[in-house]
């Protein structure tokens, strides 16, 4: 090799770097929750099709949809995973570089629990006592009127009824859509108990979110990061703490842990099913309409996705800790993908 | 002298050499108690570093072993005397899950109730269906014969029998399956064998289908790119900088910077790949491409900064020699400084790739933490790399994926310890003392 070869070699390698060829491989983004059940999906589809075994990256529902939404083409994510519904901001994004069509698909539950180790005592909670337990501020008299910084040490300070330990509560950051709808569904639940809190609402709904959603900073509520694997090891070290996740892991782990009550409903898959354990929330992927058709398989894989035995009630999903849809709005989702039926804005309004 | 000295000290004669052999007592003390210092300092970090290889070992170690269960299967009848006609879809037509659940059930006879037989039918791992699918494929003359066939345990029936899960009846083994399991054991239908798919396999959502090879064909495709970027670039800029370029304030800024880059955070090379080499260049997504490149930026400044030290200490005896017998500064450096520094410049940049192989967080920004099944093919196929294998199995509900946690960080760690033997090697090779 000489050294003129040198800049040659460069050059071959510049123009190499920047020929982007059509990509025949699915790409999808999301919600780290999604995460499981989608790569599931992808690893069944590619080895029962001919396709390529499409590639998921978790990026969280957010951040999936700020990839999702960056473009049409072959360089960008045909399907984002979400834990929660597309917000108005990201189809306003979407549409702003030119992804009018989305197709919207719900696919099944996630029921979130609080957990601690088999070891450690039972416990029944009601939303009230989740949101007095962990709330920044809470109120003093039944009523909801009176606020102070919460002064709650031990699960007996809430209710005597409740068990005389510290309370220690491990769960997952901000940044986590799991966090998102713990604090939606339980903290808020228990917050609207106090009928002037309800009230409001009404009044000043900024205030009523940052007093509903507010997580106490004072060290009871201790964030342990986004591996729920951790959480699950913590408590099996501390029979004392509770720990926050989705019900997947109690479900892997339920020789270890066990999920606590809410408002007398055990969260086991028959209840999260049928909608009695409340603290659980939707499950959704979005499709770019335009790539139908564009990358190879595309359609096939939201089919296996939504085929029977995988989100079913005896699928391979389900092994997964998925809790199924019901029939009929499974049917609603493979109808959906017949028709390439679109996310209209007025919808999505009425839905969040 | 000694009396001005005694007016000082008051002290006599005889006591004078007592101070002294004191004092020197003292000294010798301290010369033991900082060395015992240094020796117990080594220990804590050989311990640590013991505990965490010990940990990982104990951890780890079961998962190169998987076990399997040993099945009769009658196969049906050859419908396609053609040899030619056997294609995979011919094949995959006939229903090869349902022949592995009839041999299993064949072993049970007492099972009646399709609940039981579904908990039955969870020993097997899907995976397995697709086993003997590969096997009749590639023999087709085994259809109508009754083989002999080792079907993969499910994770839950893996993990059970290595003792990491206990049977109950909200987990994942129910009491019911734990005797089913026991049976099946004493029977000698479950044994366990060397877990070769953990080397051959992609990645994959079931544990006992997982495996490394993608994400370490993924980090060696990654490494070559690096490489063959960072070793030039690093060697002709350290070349240029210590033999040829006049000391002034810029190269002074050029060095100062050099420096400071080897410092810059890992992840923020992750997102100039996003900007630029996503963005800009438009290269694909998880790619080992950008993976690469990614990873060559940051080894640079490490390869740029051992390959000047390396230089630095070929002693100028050599140069003035050479340039004596009227050499070119070219000829000079390349046929002269060079080779004597090529050792020194090795050993930097091996240490430099051993930090950039055990890199994610700049790969998180240009996609290739993902779940990639397809073994890569090329640098411009999606991939992952080792750690970030690890990352993901990390996070994953599955129990069986803990000790595929750690078996893949000792993969890593032998990859690494044999890249800084190798370097520690180089350099006592070819090593030369002046």
């Amino acid at each position: 090799m000489t050294y003129k070869t040198i800049p040659i070699l460069f050059a071959v390698f510049c123009v190499m770097i920047t020929a982007a060829s059509a990509r025949d491989q699915i790409r999808v983004v999301g919600s780290s929750t999604v995460f499981p059940f989608s790569t599931a999906v992808a690893e069944n589809f590619g080895r029962i099709t001919k396709f390529k075994t499409p590639v998921i990256e978790s990026t969280g529902t957010g951040g999936g949809a700020k990839l999702f939404c960056s473009g049409l083409g072959t360089r960008h994510p045909d399907i984002t995973n979400a834990s929660r519904r597309i917000k108005r901001s990201e189809i306003n994004r979407c549409a702003k570089n030119g992804i009018s069509k989305i197709i919207e698909i719900q696919f099944g539950f996630d029921g979130i629990v609080i957990a601690n180790t088999k070891s450690g005592g039972k416990i029944d909670l009601d939303m009230r006592h989740v949101f007095l337990a962990l709330a920044k501020k809470v109120p003093i008299d039944a009523e909801g009127k009176k606020l102070v910084s919460n002064p709650h040490k031990r699960w007996s300070d809430i209710d005597p009824s409740l068990p005389n330990i510290k309370i220690e509560v491990l769960g997952p950051p901000p940044t986590s859509g799991t966090r998102d709808a713990f604090v939606e569904l339980a903290m808020e639940g228990g917050c609207k108990t106090f009928k002037t809190i309800k009230a409001m609402k009404k009044r000043n709904k900024k205030k009523y979110k940052a007093l509903c959603h507010g997580i106490r900073e004072d060290g009871v509520f201790i964030d342990a990061g986004e591996n729920d694997n951790l959480i699950v090891q913590k408590l099996n070290a501390n029979p004392n703490a509770f720990g926050i996740f989705g019900f997947s892991f109690l479900d892997q782990n339920s020789d270890s842990v066990k999920g606590a009550s809410i408002n007398g409903i055990a969260p086991t898959f028959e209840n999260i099913t049928s909608g009695k354990y409340k603290i659980s929330r939707s499950l959704y992927f979005y499709i770019k309409k335009a790539h139908i058709g564009v990358i190879p398989g595309l359609r096939d894989f939201v089919k296996e996705f939504t085929s029977e035995k995988s989100f079913g009630d005896e699928g391979y999903l389900v092994d997964k800790g998925l809790i199924p849809l019901s029939k009929e709005k499974r049917e609603k989702a493979r109808s959906t993908i017949e028709t390439l039926k679109e996310l209209s804005m007025q919808e999505q309004t009425q839905g969040s | 002298m000694t009396n001005t000295l005694l007016k000082g000290f008051p002290i006599k004669e005889g006591e004078r050499t007592e101070t002294i052999s004191k004092r020197r007592e003292r000294r010798y003390a301290a010369e033991k108690r900082f060395k015992i210092l240094g020796i117990l300092s080594i220990l804590v970090a050989i311990s640590t570093l013991f505990l965490l290889i010990g940990n990982m070992i104990n951890k780890g170690f079961s998962a190169f072993k998987q076990t399997y269960l040993e099945l009769s299967i009658s196969l049906p009848e050859n419908k396609f005397p053609n040899e030619k006609q056997i294609s995979p879809n011919v094949i995959s037509e006939l229903n090869f899950k349902s022949f592995l659940k009839r041999a299993l059930l064949k072993k049970f006879p007492e099972i009646k109730s399709r609940r039981d037989k579904r908990l039955l039918y969870k020993l097997i791992s899907s995976g397995a269906t697709f086993d003997l699918q590969d096997a009749v494929f590639e023999n087709p003359k085994l259809l109508g014969k009754t083989i002999t066939t080792l079907a993969i345990a499910s994770d839950d029936v893996d993990q059970y029998i290595k003792g990491n899960i206990t049977a109950n009846n909200q987990g994942r083994i129910t009491i019911k399956q734990s005797k089913w399991i026991d049976k099946l054991v004493d029977d000698g239908v479950i044994n366990q064998k060397f877990n070769l798919k953990f080397f051959t396999n992609g990645d994959s959502r079931e544990p006992e289908l997982a495996g490394i090879l993608g994400a370490t064909i993924g980090s060696l495709l990654t490494m070559l790119v690096a490489l063959a970027l960072a070793f030039p670039l690093g060697v002709a800029a350290a070349i240029y900088l210590e033999e040829f370029a006049p000391k002034n304030r810029w190269t002074d800024l050029v060095e100062v910077n050099i420096s400071n880059l080897a410092a810059v955070p890992s992840i923020v090379f992750g997102l100039l790949g996003l900007a630029v080499f996503l963005g800009f260049f438009g290269m694909h997504r998880s790619a080992p491409l950008v993976g690469g490149v990614v990873l060559a930026l940051m080894t640079l400044p490490t390869v740029i900064i051992a390959s000047r030290a390396a230089l630095g200490s070929v002693p100028p005896s050599i140069r003035e020699a050479a340039t004596g017998i009227g050499a070119s500064p070219m000829q000079v450096v390349l046929h002269h400084v060079l080779p004597l520094a090529i050792p020194g410049i090795l050993t930097g940049t091996i240490i430099g790739a051993a930090r950039a192989l055990g890199e994610t967080a700049p790969l998180l920004m240009i996609g290739m933490v993902a779940f990639i099944v397809d073994i890569p093919q090329g640098i411009n196929d999606s991939a992952t790399a080792l750690p970030v294998q690890i990352f993901l199995w990390a996070d994953s509900p599955e129990r069986a994926f803990v000790e595929k946690t750690a078996a893949a960080t000792l993969v890593l760690l032998t990859v690494l310890i044999i890249m800084n033997l190798g370097a520690v090697l180089l350099r006592k090779k070819f090593e030369r003392r002046w």
